[in-house]
């Protein structure tokens, strides 16, 4: 219960950075910290007391194994998550270049 | 000393390194912190029994931290000083964030608790995983059997994400092109 709790207020920290912080790459890395919350999260629910990673070997028990299927999920979610840092990385270089900032109250011209 | 106090320790540890990283004046400072918060998560994942995904977020880690160095490291800019409606609007922030922690709690104490997860489709899973694909690891037995079409899909958004940076990062700025030209026409 208290886990879950830290890893909640591990996400609201990622979206307080999200929501106000003016550098570009400040909310790049919070968005980092929110996808590194939810995979958290996901594999906390998966946990089981006193038990062992699931993989058959010899001594290894099928009836004492973690849950393997969030486990599955999250491993495709991270590499996901590298793929849109990449592309949120090149976005905020060519903005770099044609801003020559990374402050988005200086850059004016997208507002409508 | 149980799982549980561990990951506690841990946690408290990447929280502080994340709103450190958010504070820090120093793009290279909050980077390297940022790059504690994925270790933490990491070696949680090993506490939690899952060393493949550990393996993962480690790589992952390294190549985050090499493609935001890169990136971002020598770049000179300023950032405006914030104006004092701002700091009203991130005060207001803080407190519904707040608001939503205190409320999340009756949430929390809905799901199954920490240690005794449903295993309602995995049990059968680890029952049958091994005799119906024949792969030791039941993670890799799951991603590339039962669930393949959803790696497939996955494969797929990984590429369009590889694709549309490298189509971005290929586009050439109008400024820069129309430099280029008066420096040609001028030779």
């Amino acid at each position: 219960m208290i886990v879950y709790l830290l890893c909640f207020l591990l996400l609201l920290v990622g979206l307080y950075g999200v929501l106000t912080k003016r550098d570009l790459i400040k909310i790049i890395l919070s968005i980092g910290i929110l996808g590194y919350a939810v995979n958290l999260l996901l594999i906390l629910f998966a946990y089981r007391k006193d038990s062992v990673y699931p993989i058959l070997a010899k001594g290894k028990e099928v009836a004492q194994m973690v849950d393997p299927l969030p486990q599955a999920l999250v491993l495709t979610s991270i590499v996901i998550e590298l793929g849109t840092t990449a592309m949120l990385v090149a976005l905020a270089i060519k903005l770099f270049e044609k801003y020559q900032t990374f402050d988005i109250s200086q850059i004016r011209r997208l507002k409508g | 000393m149980p799982v549980e106090y561990w990951l506690i320790f841990i946690l408290i540890v990447m929280i502080i390194a994340s709103i450190a990283a958010l504070e820090m004046k120093d793009i290279l400072s909050s980077i390297v912190a940022i790059g504690v918060v994925g270790l933490g998560v990491s070696l949680s994942f090993l506490f939690l029994q899952a060393p493949d995904l550990a393996i993962v977020q480690f790589l992952f880690e390294i190549f985050a931290l090499i493609i935001l160095v890169k990136a971002f490291l020598g770049k000179d800019y300023h950032i405006e000083e914030p104006s004092r409606i701002n700091k009203i609007l991130a005060g207001v922030t803080v407190i519904t964030l707040a608001a939503i922690f205190i409320f999340s709690v009756s949430v929390f104490e809905l799901l199954p608790p920490f240690g005794e997860p449903l295993m309602t489709t995995s049990q059968y899973y680890l029952e049958n995983g091994a005799k119906d694909t024949g792969a030791a690891n039941l993670v890799s037995s799951i991603i590339l059997d039962y669930r393949a079409y959803d790696t497939l899909g996955e494969i797929t958004v990984l590429f369009t994400a590889i694709l549309g940076a490298f189509t971005i990062l290929r586009i050439k700025s109008k400024s820069k092109k129309d430099k280029t030209e008066l420096s040609h026409a001028a030779k």
